[in-house]
């Protein structure tokens, strides 16, 4: 009773309020609308997701390194650009995607080699990125949209699984999303992504290849863009220079309220796919509802700030309350 | 890897003492970088130099380099403020709308309103990092969100237009002193007065203290909660300032004004040499920073660079200053080092 518990927001506890989380919006999204709690809904819902579901996984990865890429969405309106540009020019659909797929692995290892080599804080290297990629997409792409995408193609964008409600491109994320946890929780790698997110000295001092985890962390993190730039343009039928834009802030919102530290070294995969997910149900939830645009911003910003700041508060009372029994303690047992 | 270059440097000749010194000192060596491109522009084409499109360029920097002193503050303490393009669109509007309301307010109410509406939006991002302990990027990150939703609830779909606003107003917007603009003058003031307050001023001195080390900063009696709080405060009220000054350059609002600000403002302290790691930087890199990337992109339209490679080109003269930048400091780091050695 007098010791309590070291972690006081242990992991464990903030995925199981983001899975609470979820319920609750589920129930008030079925009482809202009707319309929510059906299949075709559901799948809808979580078809719009799964580009920001997708990056997040990486993204997940990279801060708890205790590092940052916001030049996610810049890679995949490059990717896209890409991809468009092939396809106008009558190269075979497969071998555009895996250009484009290259291409999201280079500019992924670029930005990892200007942070590893050069040392570069990843916040400046991808700042400078951000503009370069997408100014690359307008170099590439113009404002042009290449809008003639094969059938075939576009319905793996936002086809179903035949028989199922379940969208195509979900069952991609599920797969990577099993591959990222098992990674990160379970093998020696993801152990030393918290070591290096912890305390980036003692990791090197412990012999972890710093460097070397890095720069595959932002190629991996480039590859995930473009396979999610891939998707985007089949889902949409549309490839464009501005595809994605802005998409980089969805992807950190949601890896921040999904409990991992932007001071590295803490986080789940699970917590950061709940907060995916209540994003998306929340957002859909109040379109169906009639709820304006602008109080779904409002509800994402204030969400983010209350997932850090609510445990924070917490904390305090607890502590201040501590102090106060121990005052109390002292002052009682004193001979 | 680096063993060349510290065993190429190590019996190195007297080092040209003035060159090593005119490379620590940022301001210098920017400067240099602006006047070659200036001349190498003007060279290719003698218009860049005109009137009119100085004027046009020292406008559109203007802003930028507004809201970039009080992010400046913020980054020194080691935080951001990415909320600053929200917290301008915000006031923009609302500022327009005031005209509106009152078409015979005069322009000083407007400015000061600007002022109000920003450093109250700035007081909610101290508050969640200061006491609720928030760090910078969340909290900053979700009230970008917030203010932006709360721009457009307040919008609604509409717009403020030149023809909306008083003929007071316009002509502020559109007025100069001695062939300077008034907004130009403006900027370059409260530039001046937060250049004093930085290197003159106790407090001032408090944002370096706190952004090198908080817990030294803590010791030594600063009180490192208020400091941070007023920075937001400080950086949301210039935002705000910058808001209304927006509205005078270009007349016309809507509630998607100033998005996406954020990463060039970011952009403009990195390349003037504010540190993201906190301590580091001065108003007038900062603003040389923003002039910087004005004139490269002018430059490039002067030049006649096609019009969608412009950006990737940006992009990478942006990626060329931080590399640089990083790889002069650690240079002058070592050179430093080696001499306390011997």
């Amino acid at each position: 009773m007098s010791v309590s518990k070291k972690p006081a927001r242990s992991l464990l506890g903030w995925e199981t309020t983001i899975l609470a989380l979820v319920i609750v919006a589920l129930l008030i999204g079925s009482t809202l609308s009707d319309a929510f709690l059906t299949g075709a809904n559901l799948s809808n819902l979580s078809s719009n997701l799964v580009e920001v579901a997708l990056i997040a996984l990486t993204m997940t990865l990279i801060v708890i390194a205790a590092e940052i890429d916001l030049s996610v969405a810049s890679i995949a309106g490059m990717c896209s650009a890409l991809l468009g540009v092939l396809w106008a020019a009558h190269v075979p659909m497969p071998l555009a995607v895996l250009a484009s797929l290259a291409l999201g692995t280079l500019a992924g290892l670029f930005n990892g080699w200007l942070v590893t080599r050069l040392g570069l804080p990843s916040l400046a290297v991808t700042i400078g990125t951000l503009a370069l990629y997408r100014g690359l997409a307008y170099a590439l792409l113009g404002d042009r949209a290449v809008a003639d995408f094969p059938p075939f193609w576009t319905n793996l964008g936002f086809g179903l699984v035949p028989g199922t409600q379940i969208p195509i491109p979900i069952v991609a994320f599920a797969a990577l999303a099993v591959v990222t946890a098992v990674t990160l929780h379970a093998t020696p790698f993801g152990r030393s992504l918290y070591a290096i997110g912890a305390s980036e000295l003692a990791a090197r001092f412990a012999g972890l290849r710093v460097e070397r985890t890095k720069l595959l962390l932002f190629t991996l993190s480039g590859l995930m863009s473009a396979f999610a730039a891939v998707i985007y343009t089949f889902r949409f039928s549309s490839a464009r220079a501005d595809n994605a834009a802005g998409l980089e802030l969805a992807v950190i919102a949601a890896v921040l309220l999904g409990g991992v530290s932007i001071f590295g070294g803490r986080g789940s995969v699970t917590g950061v796919i709940g907060a995916v997910f209540l994003i998306g149900i929340i957002q859909n939830a109040l379109t169906l509802a009639d709820v304006p645009n602008e109080i779904l911003t409002i509800v994402t910003g204030l969400l983010l700030i209350l997932s850090v700041l609510g445990p924070n508060l917490a904390a305090q009372v607890k502590a201040s309350r501590e102090r106060q029994r121990h005052a109390a303690a002292a002052r009682g047992g004193a001979p | 890897m680096t063993t060349d270059l510290s065993s190429s440097s190590t019996p190195a000749a007297p080092a040209p003492n003035l060159l090593a010194r005119l490379l620590r000192a940022r301001e210098a060596s920017l400067i240099l970088i602006l006047l070659t491109l200036v001349a190498v522009t003007t060279a290719a084409n003698p218009r860049f130099l005109s009137a009119q499109s100085l004027r046009d360029l020292a406008l559109n920097v203007a802003i930028i380099a507004l809201v970039v002193v009080g992010q400046t503050l913020v980054l020194l303490m080691k935080h951001v403020d990415l909320s600053v393009s929200s917290v301008l669109g915000l006031t923009a509007f609302l500022s327009g709308s005031l005209f509106v309301a009152h078409p015979g307010m005069p322009v000083w109410l407007a400015l000061l309103a600007g002022l109000g509406i920003g450093a109250a939006l700035g007081a909610v991002n101290g508050l969640l990092v200061a006491y609720g302990k928030v760090p910078a990027l969340v909290a900053t990150l979700g009230t970008l969100y917030v203010f932006r939703g709360v721009d457009y609830a307040v919008v609604h779909g509409g717009q403020i237009t030149a023809s909306n606003l008083p003929p007071a107003f316009s002509a502020f917007a559109s007025g100069s002193v001695l062939g300077v603009p008034t907004l130009v003058l403006l900027v370059l003031a409260v530039m001046v007065g937060f250049s004093v307050y930085l290197r003159s001023y106790r407090s001032g001195r408090e944002y370096y203290a706190v952004g090198s080390n908080v817990e030294a900063a803590n010791l030594a009696g600063i009180n490192v909660g208020r400091r941070v709080l007023t920075g937001f405060i400080l950086s949301g009220a210039i935002a705000g300032l910058a808001g209304v000054l927006y509205l005078a350059r270009f007349g016309t609002v809507d509630a998607a004004a100033g998005t996406g600000l954020e990463l060039q403002v970011i952009a403009a302290a990195v390349v003037g040499g504010v540190a993201i790691t906190g301590g580091v930087g001065t108003i007038a890199g900062a603003g040389i920073g923003a002039l910087l990337l004005g004139v490269i992109g002018s430059a490039l339209v002067a030049l006649r660079a096609p019009a969608f490679w412009q950006q990737a080109i940006q992009g990478a003269l942006l990626l060329l200053a931080i590399s640089i930048d990083i790889i002069l400091a650690r240079r002058a780091e070592r050179a430093l080092q080696e001499r306390s050695h011997r």
